[in-house]
C-alpha cells in the first residue's frame, strides 16, 4: 500500500521547500536530505520524486550513481579511510584492514550497534599527511595500524 | 565605489595588517594544517596569550605548501622580525610566547624560516629554503601569505585588477590576451585556454555558461583544494574574466563535496564579491552582469569529464556524451558552455593583471608558464609546489622535495593519477612539460605527483589504479566498463600468484582496445598505468608470474613472515599485537617466537611493531629476499 505523503516527517518537507522545483536541484536536495537525516530513506525518495515531479526510479538512478549517497542508517561515527594514491603507497590498505578487523565490518557497512560506519574514500587531498583517516569531520594524519587502533578505542 | 577607491581602501587594511604594532600570529589553517593540529594550536595561543595578558593579533592564513612541516605558525613582533615555526605542537606554544614574544629570542632551533625584510642569524629566509628556491609562484602567489577570508588582502596584491582591466577591453581582446599567454588547460588535457574561450565566444546564443571545474578527482592530488582554501578569489576572478570573455552572465563552480573548507571559502568569497560590486548587475560600470553559483559534486570521478560534469549539474547521472557537439556549441542545458579547471583560472587572473608577455616568459616553447604539483608519497618534503614548465623531474623530487626518506632508493614517479603513468629513474632528467610527459607514456594530468621508493610494487600500483578506474567507470560504454574489469581481474591474478605467462600479452591487447574504443577520457587513459609499468618494469611482472615472487615485498599472497630468533629479544610485542594469534612463544620461560603460517594473514602488524627488526618479510621460492624492519617511515 502506498504510504500517504502526510505521514512523512515535516522536517523533510521543510528542507525541500528551500530548493527550486527544478531537476537541477536534485543533487543538492539529496545532499541536503542526507546532511539532515544521515541517509536517504525510502520515504525521502518518495517525497523528492513528488516534489520534482519525476519517478522514484529516476531518483534512485541518480542517487545510486554517486558514491556520496547512503540508503541505510549510518553509524554514530563515520570512519572514512583514504585510499588515494599517496595513502595507498604509504600503507593505507593496511590501515583499512586493521579497522576492518577491529570493527568486524567491511567498507560500506555499519556495525550492528550503529556505532560505526566504515567507508573508503578516493582522496581527501591531505596527501602530504598520508596515510589519512577521517572520523566524523576530524582528519587524522600519518596513521599506522597501531595508532588507528588507539583512535578507535577512544571512541568506544 | 570605483575600483581605484576600492584599491586604496584595501591598501589601508593591508598596511594595518602588516604594521605589527603588537605581536601578530598567523596560523596556517588549510586542511593540511588542520589535519596536523593547527586549530588546537590556535586555541592554545589564545589561551596562553590571555593567561599572560598579552595583546596580540591572531589571523588565519592558507597553505604555504610545506605540508611536511605543518602546523606552520608565523610569529611577528613589533621590531619587524617575522619567523615561521614548523611542526608546532600545543606544548611548544608557551615556550614560543615566552622566548620570542616576551624575551625577543627567535628560537632558531624551532624555526623554519623568516619572512619579510628583517633577517635573523641562524634562520634562512623563506625564498632561500631548498623547497622554495626553484619554485615560481603564480597560482600560489598568495597562498599562505594572505588571509583567505579577507578580500582586501587579495585586492592589494593585484587582485581584481585583471578583471577591472578586462572589463575595459573588448571580450575578443581578452580572448586574444589569454591565447597569447600560451596558457594550456591545467586540468590535464592541456588544450590552449584562449582558443577554447574563442570557440565559446563565437557560439551565438542568448544564454551561455561558464563553469569552473573544481571536482579534483585524481587520488593523490590536492592542488585545487589548497588554492581554493588559501586564495579563493584568484579562482573566482579568473572565472569572472572568462565569463566576460565568452559572454556568459551565469557561472558555476562545481566543487567536490569532500572539500568542505574549500566550499566554505568559496561561499564567503562570492558574498564578498557581491558586496564589492564584482558580481551582480553592471559590474564596475561596464554593463556586464554576472552571478556565480556553487554546485557540489557527489563523489563520481567521471564528473571531471566535461559532459559528465554538466549532466551532474542538470540533476542526472554523471555520464559523458559523445562529442560533437562540443560544450562550446551545446553544453549545459543545451547552451554554449566553457569549462576551465581551478588552476587555469587562477592563472588567468594573474595573466590579465600582469600581461600575456610576462606569463609567457616562463616555461618551454609549447608549455608556457608554471605548473603546480601535489608532491606526495615517498619523498621527504611533501607538499604543494609550483615550478616553471620545463624543470626536470630530478629537480622537483630531489631539490624541491629533498629526495627519498630513510635512505631508500627512488624507483618511479607517478604523474597524472589514474590517467597517467609511472616514470622510472632513467627519465629523471627529462623536462616536465605536456609533450615530454606524453613521450614517456604518461600525462601532465592535473598535477598529482606521487614518488615511489624501492618498497613500491609496480604491478600492485597498476592494480591499484585499475581498481580505481574499474570502480569509477560510469558503465556507459562497453570497452571501459568490461575492459577495465578484465584488466583488473588479470592484475589481481598476477598479484595473488596466479598469473599466467600469456597474461602480459593479453593485458597489452586489452589496453589498446580500451584506449581506442572508449567514449571519454576516463576509459581512453585508464590503461596508461598498466602500459607504462609493463614497459618500464616488465621484470617485476615476470617475477610475479614466473617465480611467484614480489620483488618489492608488497603483494600479500606472495609473502612469508618469519621471526629471526637471533635478533628476537622475546619482548612479546608482536605476540600481543597479532590480530589472529598466529605467534607463539614466551618470555618466561624463554621459548622462541614463531609465526604460524597457516594462521598468519600477512597484515604486517608484527613487522611494523617489532622494535628490534627481528621480524622478516620474504617472497619467492628460490632466492629469498629479506629485509629487516624497525624503521618508521617518517618524513623530514
Amino acid at each position: 500500500m502506498k504510504r500517504p505523503a502526510a505521514n512523512i516527517s515535516e522536517g523533510l518537507q521543510e528542507t525541500l521547500q528551500t530548493y527550486d522545483q527544478h531537476l537541477d536541484s536534485l543533487i543538492p536536495i539529496l545532499q541536503g536530505v542526507q546532511k539532515k537525516f544521515g541517509y536517504i530513506s525510502e520515504d525521502a525518495v518518495e517525497c523528492i520524486a513528488q516534489y520534482l515531479d519525476v519517478s522514484q526510479s529516476y531518483i534512485y538512478g541518480v542517487a545510486t550513481f554517486y558514491t556520496q549517497f547512503r540508503f541505510t542508517r549510518p553509524g554514530d561515527h563515520v570512519i572514512r579511510v583514504c585510499l588515494g594514491t599517496a595513502c595507498y603507497v604509504r600503507g593505507g590498505s593496511q590501515i583499512m584492514d586493521e579497522i576492518d578487523r577491529y570493527l568486524g565490518i567491511s567498507p560500506g557497512e555499519t556495525t550492528s550497534d550503529f556505532k560505526f560506519s566504515l567507508e573508503r574514500v578516493a582522496c581527501f587531498g591531505s596527501c602530504a599527511l598520508s596515510p589519512v583517516i577521517v572520523v566524523d569531520d576530524k582528519v587524522y594524519g600519518r596513521m599506522t595500524p597501531r595508532k588507528v587502533k588507539k583512535i578507535l578505542e577512544e571512541f568506544e | 565605489m570605483n575600483f581605484e577607491e576600492i584599491k586604496s581602501k584595501a591598501k589601508e587594511e593591508w598596511e594595518e595588517f602588516n604594521q605589527l604594532e603588537r605581536p601578530r600570529i598567523l596560523i596556517g589553517a588549510a586542511t593540511c594544517g588542520r589535519a596536523a593540529g593547527a586549530l588546537e594550536v590556535w586555541e592554545k595561543f589564545k589561551e596562553e596569550l590571555a593567561i599572560k595578558s598579552i595583546e596580540a593579533d591572531i589571523h588565519e592564513v592558507g597553505d604555504l605548501g610545506m605540508c611536511y612541516a605543518e602546523p606552520l605558525i608565523e610569529i611577528g613582533v613589533p621590531d619587524g622580525r617575522r619567523v615561521l615555526y614548523q611542526k608546532v605542537a600545543e606544548k611548544m606554544v608557551p615556550e614560543l610566547i615566552r622566548d620570542f614574544i616576551l624575551k625577543g629570542d627567535p628560537r632558531p632551533d624551532l624555526a623554519l624560516c623568516t619572512f619579510g625584510e628583517v633577517a635573523i642569524d641562524g634562520i634562512p629566509a623563506f625564498q632561500e629554503l631548498p623547497m622554495i628556491k626553484k619554485q615560481v609562484r603564480v597560482v600560489l602567489r598568495n597562498s599562505g601569505i594572505i588571509d583567505p577570508t579577507a578580500i582586501n588582502h587579495y585586492i592589494v596584491r593585484g587582485g581584481y585588477s585583471g578583471f577591472a582591466k578586462a572589463l575595459k577591453m573588448m571580450p575578443e581582446e581578452v580572448v586574444k590576451e589569454v591565447t597569447a599567454s600560451g596558457l594550456r588547460g591545467r586540468g590535464g588535457a592541456g588544450f590552449p585556454t584562449g582558443v577554447k574561450w574563442g570557440f565559446a565566444r563565437n557560439s551565438k546564443s542568448d544564454i551561455k555558461y561558464m563553469i569552473c571545474n573544481a571536482d579534483e578527482g585524481d587520488p593523490g592530488a590536492f592542488m585545487d583544494r589548497a588554492v581554493l582554501e588559501s586564495d579563493p578569489h584568484a579562482v573566482l576572478e579568473g572565472l569572472a574574466i572568462g565569463a566576460y570573455a565568452i559572454g556568459a552572465d551565469s557561472a558555476y563552480v562545481y566543487a567536490r563535496s569532500e572539500y568542505p573548507l574549500a566550499i566554505a571559502r568559496l561561499e564567503q568569497a562570492i558574498k564578498q564579491m557581491e558586496e564589492f560590486g564584482f558580481l551582480g548587475k553592471n559590474i564596475l560600470g561596464s554593463g556586464f552582469n554576472l552571478s556565480i553559483k556553487i554546485k557540489q559534486g557527489a563523489g563520481a570521478f567521471v564528473c571531471g569529464e566535461e559532459t559528465a560534469l554538466m549532466a551532474s549539474i542538470e540533476g542526472k547521472r554523471g555520464m559523458p556524451t559523445p562529442r560533437p557537439p562540443f560544450p562550446a556549441q551545446s553544453g549545459l542545458h543545451g547552451k554554449p558552455t566553457n569549462i576551465n579547471n581551478v588552476e587555469s583560472l587562477a592563472n588567468v587572473s594573474e595573466i590579465m593583471n600582469r600581461g600575456a608577455k610576462w606569463y609567457a616568459r616562463y616555461g618551454t616553447e609549447r608549455s608556457k608558464g608554471t605548473k603546480t604539483f601535489a608532491l606526495a608519497g615517498n619523498v621527504k618534503r611533501t607538499g604543494l609546489i609550483e615550478v616553471p614548465m620545463g624543470i626536470t623531474l630530478r629537480d622537483i623530487i630531489f631539490d624541491v622535495g629533498g629526495g627519498i626518506p630513510d635512505g631508500k632508493k627512488f624507483k618511479a614517479v607517478q604523474t597524472g593519477g589514474p590517467s597517467g603513468g609511472c616514470i622510472p629513474a632513467e627519465f629523471l632528467d627529462m623536462n616536465v612539460d605536456y609533450d615530454e610527459l606524453a613521450k614517456v607514456g604518461s600525462i601532465m594530468g592535473s598535477g598529482g605527483m606521487i614518488v615511489m621508493d624501492e618498497d613500491s610494487c609496480m604491478v600492485d600500483i597498476a592494480r591499484y589504479f585499475l581498481s580505481f578506474t574499474e570502480n569509477e567507470s560510469c558503465g556507459k560504454c562497453t570497452p571501459c566498463r568490461i575492459g577495465t574489469q578484465h584488466l583488473l581481474r588479470i592484475l589481481n591474478d598476477i598479484t595473488e600468484g596466479n598469473g599466467k605467462p600469456e597474461d602480459i600479452d593479453t593485458l597489452e591487447k586489452l589496453c589498446r582496445t580500451i584506449k581506442n574504443a572508449s567514449l571519454c577520457g576516463l576509459g581512453q587513459t585508464a590503461p596508461n598505468p598498466v602500459l607504462t609499468t609493463i614497459e618500464h618494469f616488465r621484470d617485476e611482472y615476470d617475477a610475479h608470474i614466473n617465480d611467484g615472487r614480489c620483488p618489492a615485498l608488497v603483494c600479500k599472497a606472495l609473502l612469508i613472515y618469519t621471526i629471526d630468533t637471533e635478533t628476537c629479544k622475546l619482548c612479546e610485542i608482536c605476540k600481543k599485537e597479532c590480530p589472529t594469534d598466529a605467534i607463539t612463544g614466551s618470555k618466561k620461560p624463554p621459548e622462541p617466537f614463531v609465526i604460524n603460517e597457516e594462521k598468519c594473514i600477512r597484515c604486517g602488524m608484527c613487522f611494523s611493531v617489532c622494535p628490534f627488526g627481528a621480524v622478516q618479510k620474504s617472497s619467492g621460492n628460490g632466492e629469498t629476499q629479506v629485509r629487516k624492519s624497525g624503521s618508521e617511515n617518517n618524513n623530514e
